[in-house]
């Protein structure tokens, strides 16, 4: 990992991409490194967009606001495009793959897997789908160990779900292969 | 394993205010405070303590102040629009003596503004919210782990000044999560200095020894018969139409936190020992200027950080301090300019001051305090 990670995660209110943030910069505290954790939102419950960020870094960090982010989910395609503009040079964007990638983004940038349908189908919950693209978030930029992530998840969801957000969290590390993105970021 | 937990400056604020044994909450939810209501509801009943969820906020500061008067530490919590409905008893809090500690998580306004977004605007509210001239404490946290040690302090000062203390947070610090490991407060909490009829010759509600400024509290409805009014009152509680009685009260009031301005203030400097430009901010502000001091500090320029940390009353004596040493000042804070308005009365504007305010709900950058400090090199004029 860099010295600092800058991480925004952008859908739908609802779809949990607060939780995600959340989730990984608790991992991040557990495994000692500096972590702030931030949320925008509207006033809905439900709808509207919601954008999380999370700064992961091994100094302090003060300026909890993402400026160049080295990382982005984006699942719907408004946040996509919307924050799709912001990214750092090198920076990784991670998408569902009902989204469509446009002309203007560099393709070779976009990581496209199926977080939606993963949850829906094999995990059998369309509501796991937050916790889907954290198991394929720390697989593609190499974070954490799945000890750390784990308990990061189990800090921040109810008792007795357990056993659904391990099989969520497994699922989402398989979608991203072996052989791409192995470097991390 | 780190021993560090992940926590929201909200959640922060419940924690710490059960650690200064807080045993009764009362509030009306509100973004961007409403996770201080929801930890409250789910830890107060753990430690045996009392959440009521009221009906909307001036029923909420009454049940507060109802609560306090009783006996026990309380506290609500609210943003702007809740805040204003709060000033009527907040000011009888105030005249009444009660302590309690109120927390205003400020979000964008004016009215129901932009209800998720982060703002400063509620500074001069805070101040002279209420009606008629009265003191007033306000602490203002920049971080996760401050929240939770300041607000120790809030119910200190709230128990020691039998009065209200404005917890002021920002959406900035009230919705961000940090990782931190609480520290023990050792011998840290004041409890209430109380008092019964029974004790020595004098047995009036309100008696204050000569010398001293604060009357010692006895609890209401245990036993002892005595009147709380926010009509002006003698040492016994009851209303008068004394002009000498009623002058002599409110100058008491004041005086309790002007005289004791001292004990009362705080502040946080950063790289202030040789700095020619203060940085003046406060509450989540406080992260974008320190990553500013520190880029310009990079560049070689002679910059610092002052942030007040108790912000009303405004921390005058180290301000005053610091200003021979310096060139000009830099305020910055999440409004049009209003602890602009008590920078330019404590420094008579002796030295320049320049002014980087917002009000649309976005959030003060590091670039955006560079690119202005880059800019009051070219022009010297103040603002």
């Amino acid at each position: 990992m860099k010295d600092r990670l800058e991480m925004r995660f952008a859908g739908s209110g609802g779809q949990g991409v607060i939780l995600a943030s959340v989730i990984l910069a608790e991992a991040a505290v557990i495994s000692g490194l500096n972590a702030v954790q931030s949320q925008a939102y509207g006033p809905e419950a439900r709808g509207g967009v919601s954008k999380a960020e999370t700064i992961l870094g091994r100094e302090k960090i003060w300026y909890s606001k993402v400026s160049t982010p080295d990382f982005l989910l984006a699942l719907t395609q408004a946040s996509l495009e919307k924050y799709g503009k912001e990214m750092a040079a090198d920076g990784l964007v991670m998408i569902d793959e009902s989204l469509t990638v446009p002309d203007w983004m560099d393709r070779g940038r976009v990581i496209a897997i199926p977080i939606l349908r993963t949850a829906r189908e094999e995990v059998g919950k369309a509501f796991t789908a937050n916790i889907v693209a954290v198991g394929a978030i720390n697989r593609a930029l190499g974070l954490f160990d799945d000890g750390t992530l784990t308990e990061g998840v189990r800090r921040h969801i109810p008792a007795g779900t357990e056993e659904i957000n391990a099989k969520a969290l497994a699922a989402g590390a398989a979608l991203i292969r072996p052989e791409g993105n192995k470097e991390g970021i | 394993m780190s021993k560090a937990i992940l926590m929201q400056g909200n959640e922060a604020a419940v924690e710490g205010a059960i650690t200064a044994g807080m045993r009764f909450f009362a509030g009306y939810p509100i973004t961007p405070s409403t996770e201080i209501a929801e930890q409250s509801a789910l830890r107060l009943p753990q430690v045996g303590g009392k959440f009521i969820q009221m009906e909307d906020e001036i029923s909420s500061i009454a049940a507060v102040l109802g609560a306090s008067a009783a006996g026990l530490k309380a506290m609500t919590a609210t943003s702007g629009p809740g805040f204003s409905l709060m000033q009527e008893n907040l000011g009888y809090g105030v005249m009444a003596e009660i302590p309690c500690v109120i927390i205003d998580v400020q979000r964008a306004g004016p009215s129901t503004g932009l209800a998720t977004s982060p703002s400063q605007g509620d500074y001069m509210q805070a101040r002279w919210g209420t009606h008629g001239d009265h003191p007033v404490i306000a602490l203002s946290p920049s971080s996760v782990l401050e929240t939770y040690t300041l607000i120790i302090r809030a119910f200190n000062l709230a128990e020691k000044y039998r009065t209200p203390v404005i917890f002021l947070m920002d959406e900035i610090v009230g919705h961000m999560r940090e990782g931190v490991e609480l520290p023990d407060p050792g011998g840290l909490i004041i409890n209430r200095r109380k008092m019964s009829f029974h004790d020595g010759a004098n047995k009036q509600c309100y008696f204050v020894p000569e010398g001293e400024y604060v009357p010692a509290m006895k609890p209401f409805g245990q036993g002892e018969r005595y009147n709380i009014t926010g009509l002006a009152h003698d040492e016994s509680g009851f209303p008068v139409n004394s002009n000498e009685i009623a002058g002599k009260l409110v100058g008491r009031l004041l005086d309790k936190v002007e005289k004791n301005a001292d004990d009362i203030c705080r502040v946080e400097e950063f790289a202030m020992d040789d700095a020619d430009t203060a940085i003046v901010c406060f509450g989540g502000t406080a992260r974008a200027a320190m990553d500013a001091v520190l880029a310009a500090r990079a560049a070689g320029k002679k910059v610092g950080m002052f942030r007040p940390v108790t912000v009303w009353p405004f921390p005058e004596k180290a301000l005053l301090a610091r200003l021979p040493q310096l060139r000009q000042i830099l305020m910055v804070e999440h409004n049009h300019g209003q602890m602009l308005l008590e920078l330019q009365r404590v420094t008579r504007c002796a030295r320049p001051i320049h002014f980087l305010g917002r009000v649309d709900g976005t959030v003060i950058s590091p670039s955006d305090i560079l690119g202005k400090l880059n800019e009051m090199e070219g022009t010297h004029h103040a603002e």
